[in-house]
């Protein structure tokens, strides 16, 4: 979230798209229902179902899934032929006038440089002219016809009402006011907020689904502001902090990256990370990466991370390809070529598509580990359950360690909301039987490991023994110690650089912010962006001072939010180019002539003059992006296309099957079902009543949602003569599943380029153990293939069929 | 009839486990002090209150968790959950997941013991944590040491293990997330992942 779940009550309309924050977060909802109720806010749903949330909406229209990037440039062509556009906001704040290299073009579905063989793009041509001054050309006037503004509005022309509709199944006339209803948040005094969750970003094209929007939203001047901002609603409770932290392939803690092997020194890998300012005066915040990495190494790696040894730059493992995400980890175990895995409270078996070939890469393995408070399906993937889990455990080798660790109620730490609070929680009670904490666990195998290679030798033993374990009781550290650590401190004495003789953070204190991390070995830091949560003042994570002064939604003394205690990024972008508020009712802060100030932590630095340095100052522009250059696979704009399972062609570009960059593995290529064998588009999402594979073991939860079903239309049950009630069996190119059929009108067939389709919505909660009736779910169904930039899996649009049947074998 | 209504109102005023006590002194009669101390206590008297958070999505609920018993005894059990009223996202409010929290916590699948399932095993034994950190730790051991990559055929150093993956939760702390980051990164691990992905 650039925002925060409280701010929502500031809004005026909220647009509800790829998520159902009524059913999925609900506590988090009231406060749409508090704009709703107190600023005559409006909602808008667009969904394939009539959800929750549409139930509640002042407006709702049908989209089918996986057609989202249509509707919403749709919506941008919309407000751009309408002059919805909040042109000081636009022209100041976005790099609308950059003009564009030549070379750069796009047609057909795809964009320069794209080679077929590869399923890849040459991006060099995907960049901003440059002048003789080292700078980005600009044209202010708009006139250049290669400038992004002028090439945007080509690039979406094809997005007209009409083609909505024959994509999106979306009837043209609804699709007209919502644009209306949305365009009306383009003048400085309204503004929209976009709550999303998985139904966005669960597609073969997730990341553009969401760019998407934030263009809109930053033509309709809603980024950085009260009430506005680009709102993931994640979906687990620190999910945030889990990758604040890097815990993925190619990630270091605060969002730096692990080194390539192209990468072979740290000169070579610092080098390509300068950041250089793409226009006079800019911050371009990333410049300071190198202090934020080597704070990091000297958190990692202690005394052993030196000036001499490029701070301990060969422990770091050097990646080959551009990550080891899930689905590139079991399609490894699948081909033989990963032996172990850990799951440290993860349940893959469900979680993860095409359960076939989950099932087949764990049975391949020689040790499995899983960490968690409940029974999972994964670590009884060996168990024969009957139809719920068909296998032989006789042929299967590997060996699954089961361990029990805590849970909430007997943990404590912090987890950050969907807003970037950090909030500190306390134990409530022992754990039961022999459950351990994840950092005992952890520890525990840390040390034995090390120590089997220290009385043994054995490959590169150094970044395990010289690692950094400075806890009082090395066998368990405590969550007071590792936060201390994640917040930074100062390895030597730091002085003023303006005048040495002036000590600001004593060796061995807590440094105060990120702004005190060094780029020398003087300071540790392991989450750059979380500095400022412990500092020597004591646990800021632990605040209680649920104070607002004039209700403003900011609660700047509760917990701790990253970056800075900021509550809204780019909230410069909050007030005009000579910093006064753009809407006076909804300050943020502002300008006073010597500094900037009001109800937030400023995002800018302080006293940064209003005209001379722009809002988005993570960028080397000072500008936010409506083009963004080489930065995404797929596209430096986004295009349609359609889910690799799709009930209709592509109507745009017709030869392109699925996202064109999006990676294929060669084994998955055949398990692509078409339309003529599976005519119905399905896709997967949970129930207020349960949380993923979680609440089956709660019986409340498990009584007030017990079986497993689909939900089909009732024209869709007339068609293959399913009962409402009745037993029914969905089956895709990789598996199939036995369901109770609820036939609801909630979903209702859509015309898509000329022809109905229907679709089948797939619940996901049930599974082989707990309290609820056993069941399958989506993932038995799910293809094989994610994002083009990040691998999130395509759960939300593939194709099934559908018929009548008596049920499961095994009940 | 008077006397019901006398002992109602005074059992509001004073509270049960007081009642039963000093109701003598007030002249009432023995069978009516048995049938007061046979009146179960306030629930949530003598309870520790305990801040926490929904585990469950990202709007991460405050929650007071109401337990008996000592945590540094290892004594403590938690006897009831709510929402906290003095939470600024949720104020005091729970949904259908959250209100049943205690459900979670004392569910009857939740893991007891460390197991251990044997290749080709139809079943699961329990282990003592030392044969379970020292038989995973050699596993690691075993395959790091075959399969580890120092450097890639353009003698460039590396330092990576492809064999071992590390699939990281979603509702651990923050402090938990590092730690495992720590170890993780130190052993070479690159198949390193989080449910941040799905």
């Amino acid at each position: 979230m650039t925002n925060s779940w409280t701010d929502i009550r500031n809004t005026d309309l909220v647009v509800i798209m790829g998520g159902n924050a009524a059913e999925a977060h609900p506590c988090g909802f009231k406060w749409v229902t508090e704009a709703k109720a107190n600023r005559g806010a409006k909602l808008i749903v667009i969904d394939p179902r009539y959800t929750r949330s549409a139930s509640v909406a002042d407006y709702y229209a049908p989209i089918r899934q996986g057609t989202d990037i249509a509707f919403l440039l749709g919506l941008i062509k919309y407000c751009i032929d309408n002059d919805k556009v909040q042109w000081d906001y636009v022209r100041g704040f976005t790099n609308a006038a950059y003009v564009l290299k030549e070379g750069f073009a796009y047609s057909d579905g795809l964009f320069t440089g794209y080679d077929a063989e590869k399923r890849e793009y040459d991006r060099s041509t995907w960049d901003y002219e440059i002048g003789e001054d080292g700078y980005a050309v600009m044209d202010e006037t708009l006139q250049n016809p290669r400038c992004v503004w002028n090439m945007l509005k080509d690039h979406i022309a094809i997005y007209t009402p009409e083609m909505v509709e024959r994509i999106c199944g979306t009837p043209k006339d609804k699709f007209l006011h919502i644009a209306e209803m949305i365009s009306e948040c383009s003048t400085p005094t309204k503004t929209m907020t976009s709550m999303y969750a998985l139904g966005w970003t669960q597609h073969s094209k997730g990341s553009q689904n969401i760019r998407s929007m934030a263009m809109l939203q930053l033509i309709l001047g809603n980024i950085g502001v009260r009430g506005g901002g680009m709102n993931a609603l994640r979906g687990h409770s620190n999910i945030q902090g889990l990758t604040d932290i890097g815990l993925m392939s190619n990630l270091i803690p605060g969002y730096l990256n692990i080194p390539t092997e192209r990468e072979v020194d740290y000169p070579t890998y610092i080098s390509s990370r300068g950041f250089k300012p793409l226009r006079p005066n800019q911050v371009s915040y990333w410049q300071n990466y190198p202090k934020f990495f080597v704070s990091f190494m000297k958190a990692m790696w202690g005394s052993a991370a030196t000036p001499e040894n490029d701070f301990a730059y060969d422990y770091l493992p050097k990646l080959d390809l551009p990550a080891y995400d899930v689905l590139r980890a079991f399609e490894m175990m699948d081909q033989g070529q990963m032996f172990g895995y850990f799951c440290q409270g993860f349940n893959p078996l469900l979680s993860f598509p095409d359960r076939a070939k989950i099932t087949r890469a764990l049975s391949k393995l020689n040790y499995l580990v899983v960490m968690d408070p409940l029974e999972t399906e994964t670590s009884r993937f060996w168990e024969n359950h009957g139809e719920f889990n068909d296998v032989d455990s006789a042929s299967i080798q590997t060996e699954v360690y089961q361990l029990p660790t805590s849970c909430f109620a007997e943990d404590e730490g912090a987890l950050v909301n969907s807003g970037r609070w950090l909030q500190w929680h306390w134990p409530a009670q022992n754990m039961p039987g022999q459950a351990k904490h994840d950092t005992w666990i952890m520890a525990q195998i840390f040390l034995k490991l090390k120590q089997l290679y220290q009385e043994e030798g054995g490959v590169f033993p150094d970044a395990m023994v010289n690692l950094h374990w400075p806890y009082a009781d090395p066998g368990e550290p405590t969550a007071d110690e590792i936060a201390r650590e994640l917040n930074g401190y100062a390895v030597e004495t730091l002085r003023d650089p303006n005048d040495p003789t002036k000590v600001t953070v004593e060796a061995g204190q807590q440094v105060p912010g990120f702004a005190a991390l060094r780029d020398d070995g003087s300071t540790a830091a392991g989450c750059w962006i979380y500095s400022g949560c412990y500092t020597q003042a004591g646990n800021n994570m632990a605040r209680r001072d649920n104070s607002d002064p004039d209700a403003t939604g900011a609660y700047l003394n509760w917990a701790f939010a990253w970056p800075a205690n900021r509550r809204i990024l780019y909230n410069r972008a909050s007030a005009d180019l000579d910093g006064k508020a753009w809407d006076p009712e909804r300050k943020l802060i502002e300008w006073d002539g010597e500094k900037w100030a009001g109800y937030d932590v400023p995002d800018i630095p302080p006293t940064s003059n209003p005209r001379d340095v722009g809002p988005f100052i993570m960028n080397p522009e000072g500008q936010s992006r409506l083009f963004t250059r080489g930065m995404m696979r797929d596209g430096p704009f986004p295009v349609h296309y359609e889910p690799f399972e799709a009930p209709i062609a592509n109507v745009i570009a017709p030869a392109i099957r699925g996202n064109p960059v999006a990676r294929i593995f060669e084994s998955d290529r055949e398990s692509f079902g078409d339309a003529a064998e599976f005519p119905y588009a399905a896709t997967s999402y949970r129930l207020t009543e349960h949380f993923h594979y979680w609440t089956k073991h709660v019986w409340v939860n498990a009584v007030l949602q017990p079986e497993f079903f689909v939900e089909i239309s009732e024209e869709l049950a007339a068609e293959r003569g399913i009962e409402k009630g009745g037993w029914c069996r969905v089956w895709s190119k990789r598996g199939s599943v036995h369901a109770k059929a609820v036939v609801t009108k909630r979903i209702q067939p859509l015309i898509c380029d000329g022809k109905p389709v229907h679709i089948v919505g797939i619940p996901l909660h049930w599974g082989f153990t707990g309290a609820a009736k056993n069941g399958n779910g989506p993932n038995s169904l799910t293809p094989f293939v994610g994002d083009a930039n990040i691998e999130t899996p395509e759960f939300k649009a593939f194709l099934v069929n559908i018929e009548p049947s008596s049920g499961p074998a095994t009940a | 009839m008077n006397m019901e209504i006398s002992r109602r109102n005074f059992l509001k005023g004073a509270g049960a486990g007081v009642a039963a006590t000093t109701l003598g002194a007030f002249g009432f009669s023995e069978a009516e002090a048995a049938f007061v101390e046979g009146l179960r206590a306030y629930k949530l008297a003598g309870t520790t209150e305990t801040r926490n958070t929904c585990p469950y999505c990202s709007v991460a609920c405050g929650v007071i968790i109401y337990s008996k018993g000592d945590l540094e005894q290892g004594t403590a059990q938690a006897m009831h959950l709510e929402g906290d009223v003095d939470h600024p996202t949720n104020r005091g409010t729970l949904c259908p997941k959250g209100a049943a929290l205690l459900d979670f916590i004392k569910a009857d699948t939740r893991l007891l013991n460390p197991k251990v399932r044997r290749p080709g095993s139809d079943q699961f034994e329990e282990i003592s944590w030392d044969e379970a950190i020292e038989g995973i730790a050699r596993h690691m051991k075993t395959d790091r040491d075959a399969n580890f990559i120092e450097r890639n055929m353009d003698g460039v150093s590396v330092n990576r293990w492809t064999t071992t993956g590390f699939l990281a939760a979603s509702a651990t702390t923050n402090e938990t997330a590092f730690l495992t980051y720590k170890t993780v990164r130190s052993t070479g691990m690159v198949a390193f992942d989080n449910q941040a992905r799905v």
